[in-house]
This record gives C-alpha cells, sequence and structure tokens, in this order.
C-alpha cells in the first residue's frame, strides 16, 4: 500500500501579524484506497488542512503532496485527480442541479455529450432525477449536500476531500450520505474527511487523526484509540442485597478495586482480560446463586476519548495561551 | 484556447442565471431607463443648454453612466460568489486562473449590450436622434462597451477583496455616483465652482461622455479650459484611460484571485 495523501509539518497562519496559528507542525499520511478522519473541534484546523491539500491555500511552511504530486509547487496537475466538496454546500442557487452539473463538467472539459451522460449518471445515484430541473433553492439541505458532492466526483477523482459532509443534516440526511460515502470508498477512492463527530469517524475511517490547536494530538484506528485510553470495563448491577457479595466476588477475579453506585445497584471494575472475565464473572455469580439484573463489557466511546485527549491537551497549553496572547483568534 | 472556452462556460452560466431569474435583467434595465426619463422631463427643463437640445446631451451622458456602474455589478457577483464557496470550488478545479474573472467580466458586458439596446430605444422615443453616421453611432456604441468592460475589471479586484458582497455594493456607489455627477454627463461644467470645473474636466466619465457626443455628431462644449489636452481630444484620452484601467486591474485581479481566501 502506498502514501496517497502525505502532509508533513504544515504550518499555516492568519492575520496581518501571523497571530492566528491554525496550522501548527500538522502531519499526516493517508494511503491509497482508504479513509482518513481528521477529526477535531471547531476551531481546530481542519478546514484550513483540507484548503491546503486541495491547493486553495498555500502553506507557510512545511510539504505536502497528494498522490505524489506537491501541492505547492504543481498544484493544477492536483486539481485534475481530486474532487472536493467544502464545509458549505458551493453550487450555484439560482440554477437547477442539472445547469450546476453541465456547468462544472464543462469545466473538467468534457465534451457537450459528456458532460450531459455523466450528470444524468451523477444525479440517478444520487437519487436527485427529480429534482433535477428544479432551482438548488428549492432543494433540502441534504439534497444541496448531495448535489455538491456529485459535483465533486464528475471526473472520478482518485482523491476525494470532504469538509463535514454531513453537519446540519438530520439523522436521516446523515444515514443516506453515509451509505453514499461508503459506496465511493468501495470504488477505490482515496478519502479524507473532517468532521466533529465521532461516531461518524467511527463509521465511515480507516484511521482517525485527533487534531487539536492545529497539530496532532492522536492517531490511530478507532479501537487503539479507545485503548490508548482506557481497556474495557465491566459493569453490572444487582439487587441491593447482593451488592458487596457481588462487589467481592469482581474484585478478587480482576484483582483490583472496583467502584460502587449503590443507588443505582450497579458496580463498574476494569477488564484488562475482557470476555474471559466476564464469562468468569458470570459462573461465579451463578455458583453464588446472585443473578445479575444487567452485565456488560463496555468499551469507552469515542467521545470518552475525544474528551479524554482534548482535555488534557487543554490543560497543558493554558501557559502557553497565556504566555502568548491566544495563540488561536476567532474569525 | 481552453482557457478561452472555461471563461465562456462562466459566461454562459451567468447568463443562465438571467434566464432564471430574468428580474435580475429587469430591474438592471428599469433603472437606467428611469434615469433617462427623469432628466427627460424633470430636470431636463431646468438645465440650460442653448443651442442644442437637452436630450441629445443627456443619452450619451447616461449611456456612459450606465456602463460606468459595471463595476458594481461585477463585484457583486463576484463577491457574491465568493461568500457562497463558489469561487473555493472554481479555484479547485483544473481550469486556468483567468477564467473565472474573464468569464464574469464577458458576462457583464454582454449584459450591457441588453441594457444599452433598450436605453438606446427609450432615448429614440424620448427625441434622441444622432447626427452621425451609422457607422460612428455604432463605433459610439463600441466604446461605450469597452470602457464598461474596463470598469468591470476594477469591479473584480473589489467584489474579491471585500469580506460581504452588501458592502462591494455600496462601496462602489460612494465611489462611481460621485464620478458621474462630478462630470459633464447631465450638464454643463460651467455651472461648477472653478476647482470642480478642473476635476470635471479630467474625469474619465466627462471624456468618455465628450468623446461619444462626439461620435453621435454633436458639437463639442468646453469647460473653463478649452485647450486642455482631455477637452480637445477626448477620444484619445479616454483611451488612454481605458488602457489605464485594464494594465493595472487586469493583473492585479487575476493575482488576487488566485490567493483569494474567503473572510
Ligand atoms: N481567513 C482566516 N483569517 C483569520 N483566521 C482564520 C481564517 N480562517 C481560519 N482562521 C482561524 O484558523 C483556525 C482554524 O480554522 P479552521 O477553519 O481550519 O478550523 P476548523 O477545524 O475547520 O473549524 P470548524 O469546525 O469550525 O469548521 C481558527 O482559529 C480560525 O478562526
Ligand atoms: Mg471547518
Amino acid at each position: 500500500m502506498s502514501a496517497s495523501i502525505i502532509a508533513e509539518d504544515l504550518v499555516k497562519t492568519y492575520g496581518a501579524h501571523h497571530e492566528v496559528r491554525a496550522l501548527d507542525g500538522l502531519s499526516l499520511t493517508v494511503n491509497e484506497g482508504t479513509v482518513l478522519s481528521l477529526l477535531g473541534p471547531n476551531g481546530s484546523g481542519k478546514t484550513t488542512t483540507v484548503r491546503i491539500l486541495a491547493t486553495l491555500l498555500r502553506p507557510d511552511s512545511g510539504r505536502a503532496q497528494v498522490a505524489g504530486i506537491d501541492v505547492v509547487k504543481n498544484p493544477q496537475k492536483v486539481r485534475e485527480i481530486i474532487g472536493l466538496s467544502g464545509q458549505y454546500a458551493a453550487v450555484d442557487e439560482t440554477l437547477t442541479g442539472w445547469d450546476n452539473l453541465i456547468m462544472f463538467g464543462r469545466l473538467y472539459h468534457l465534451s457537450g455529450r459528456g458532460a450531459k451522460v455523466r450528470a444524468a449518471e451523477l444525479l440517478e445515484k444520487f437519487s436527485l432525477t427529480d429534482a433535477a430541473k428544479r432551482p438548488i433553492k428549492t432543494y433540502s439541505g441534504g439534497m444541496r449536500r448531495r448535489l455538491d458532492l456529485a459535483a465533486s466526483l464528475i471526473v472520478k477523482p482518485k482523491v476525494l476531500f470532504l469538509d463535514e459532509p454531513t453537519t446540519g443534516l438530520d439523522p436521516r440526511g446523515r444515514q443516506e450520505m453515509w451509505e453514499v460515502i461508503n459506496e465511493l470508498v468501495k470504488g477505490g477512492v482515496t478519502l479524507l474527511l473532517t468532521t466533529q463527530y465521532l461516531e461518524e469517524a467511527d463509521q465511515l475511517a480507516d484511521e482517525i487523526v485527533v487534531i487539536d490547536h492545529g497539530h496532532v494530538i492522536a492517531q490511530g484506528t478507532a479501537d487503539s484509540l479507545k485503548r490508548e485510553v482506557g481497556g474495557e470495563r465491566l459493569e453490572l448491577s444487582v439487587n441491593s442485597e447482593n451488592l458487596d457479595k457481588a462487589k467481592g466476588i469482581v474484585e478478587r477475579l480482576t484483582n483490583s478495586v472496583a467502584t460502587e453506585d449503590s443507588q443505582m445497584h450497579k458496580i463498574s471494575v476494569a477488564a484488562p482480560e475482557g470476555t474471559r472475565t466476564l464469562i468468569e464473572t458470570l459462573r461465579q455469580l451463578d455458583t453464588a446463586g446472585i443473578q445479575p439484573l444487567d452485565i456488560a463489557l463496555k468499551r469507552p466511546s469515542l467521545d470518552d476519548v475525544f474528551l479524554a485527549l482534548t482535555g488534557h491537551v487543554a490543560e497543558e497549553q493554558i501557559e502557553e495561551v497565556v504566555g502568548a496572547k491566544s495563540k488561536r483568534g476567532k474569525r | 484556447m481552453n482557457a478561452m472556452r472555461d471563461a465562456l462556460v462562466i459566461t454562459k452560466r451567468q447568463l443562465l442565471q438571467l434566464l432564471r431569474v430574468p428580474e435580475v435583467l429587469i430591474f438592471s434595465t428599469i433603472q437606467p431607463v428611469m434615469f433617462v426619463l427623469l432628466f427627460r422631463y424633470v430636470f431636463g427643463g431646468a438645465i440650460n443648454t442653448p443651442g442644442v437640445d437637452y436630450v441629445q446631451l443627456l443619452m450619451p451622458g447616461i449611456f456612459v453612466q450606465t456602463v460606468a456602474f459595471t463595476v458594481a455589478s461585477t463585484a457583486l457577483g463576484l463577491a457574491e460568489d465568493m461568500q457562497k464557496g463558489l469561487i473555493d470550488r472554481f479555484r479547485s478545479l483544473p481550469i486556468s486562473r483567468s477564467a473565472v474573472v474573464v468569464g464574469r467580466t464577458l458576462g457583464d458586458a454582454t449584459l450591457n449590450v441588453v441594457v444599452l439596446i433598450v436605453m438606446a430605444f427609450t432615448g429614440l422615443l424620448v427625441g434622441w436622434r444622432p447626427s452621425s453616421s451609422l457607422f460612428e453611432v455604432f463605433a459610439g456604441f463600441l466604446f461605450l462597451l469597452i470602457f464598461g468592460y474596463a470598469m468591470s475589471w476594477m469591479g473584480v479586484l473589489v467584489g474579491l477583496s471585500v469580506r460581504d458582497s452588501r458592502v462591494a455594493n455600496s462601496a462602489v456607489f460612494l465611489f462611481v455616483f460621485p464620478m458621474t455627477f462630478l462630470s459633464n454627463a447631465f450638464a454643463p461644467t460651467t455651472g461648477m465652482p472653478r476647482p470642480l470645473q478642473y476635476v470635471a474636466e479630467w474625469n474619465p466619465v466627462s471624456t468618455m461622455v465628450a468623446g461619444v457626443r462626439d461620435l453621435f455628431g454633436l458639437e463639442p462644449i468646453f469647460g473653463v479650459t478649452a485647450n486642455s489636452f482631455p477637452s480637445q481630444n477626448p477620444l484619445i484620452m479616454s483611451l488612454i484611460y481605458i488602457g489605464l484601467l485594464m494594465a493595472i486591474f487586469i493583473p492585479l485581479s487575476v493575482r488576487k484571485y488566485k490567493n483569494v481566501t474567503p473572510k
């Protein structure tokens, strides 16, 4: 597997005195045919990264390549092989969906006929055929997003950038978008996608890069990130009279201290051995004649990961921020 | 060649917009037509132009004012495209760096053709009769279109520089309105205080108006300085202005487009 997107030490500042440090030494690699999700809170530098990789913005320093082509030295070549769907749907609202796709097709240098064929294909694929002859103004948020994505797929890009593709969509719209994206990925495109939704990164990405304040604070698969923050925990609830007994059993088994929520009759303990601990616990509870009301292995959610990671970073940077007079400005 | 083809796709998009929302075209023609009627029938009676019918002087003035305002429509159009993220998207496409702005200026020039035709017919209805040859009249309109095109490039730079499309419009109006009134377009400059007469004399709008009046067969009307270069050679002076506008604003605009970031 070869790297399709490489960013090395990207730095980008905004403002007359470079007072906003949007990217602060960001590096990442996306392998060909895989999906990388760039996960970060508002203002962490997601859009800036995408804009640099899509040749819209020059980094102050650092290097970036897409499919082996340098984005700063050879932007026009890069533009031929990428598709970009920005954070806000960027289509001509007064024109119809059809007009828009024809226009973009012509700008990608398809013939008049070729543009029509492709427009029809894409409208079909994104369930927009019925709305094709309506101005975009009349589209719902989800339809707009889909049309925007369609416009970035006109020439079947090798590398696709999607900046927060589901922000502002309702659950159904999001689900539809995920399906579309999954299908694209099956087709072999290399995808870099930004999101603020942990669930989305979990659903779509092979690899997740968590950024904050313009640099990477963690990366890995959803699983490895969760493990990094802490292993699995066993949680069980029992009748109140059995609470102490059950607690004794799990503590002996895992050889560690369990926490107890006596109001909810709930016990929680670190379970480094995962399912083995679960089975063994059940067996011993059964032997002791205790029937748990509920028992489950809980893995930390990506939300936990995110909070743990960014919370940590925020603390670390308090001094810096005070010292350097707020590194991140607001737009 | 490809660059021109790309630009024409953008122009075509702009014309399609006009088909989809015809109100835009209607209102951009109603305004100058209203000006013709207002000046012809309301203010015209109060403006003294011995020896020549006011409407003959007025029409070239309004033509020039109208095309001068192309700077506003270009600025507004580009600022809106930028705000909607379309410029970003265009910049991510493998098209020539000048295609989008060239396309936009050509689109606005096309719109000017339509507006000028409607205005010319309105003029004819209210008594405007150019006395020169058909060829000269045609040259006069060509001249107007080229001036409008040059102003359009100034609009590109403004449109790509402002934070908000509403700012584009009002900033341009603040500048172009005085420019068109501080000229010989609607009244002879001889009524102005002396220092202003000099300003009006050199104002590109004045030289354009004088040049077009010349091409439409009118005798020149001189201000304070009949011997000054712009008074004597309004057509040449206008061409110099047009050349300057393009030489300054085309490279600046294209450069701006290459590096533009939405605010
Ligand atoms: N044109 C600009 N001028 C000044 N500062 C900017 C500009 N664009 C972005 N910034 C700042 O750079 C930082 C990173 O912005 P960026 O848009 O990349 O963040 P993001 O992760 O995409 O945020 P969001 O989730 O809100 O879209 C922010 O502090 C932002 O205020
Ligand atoms: Mg963003």
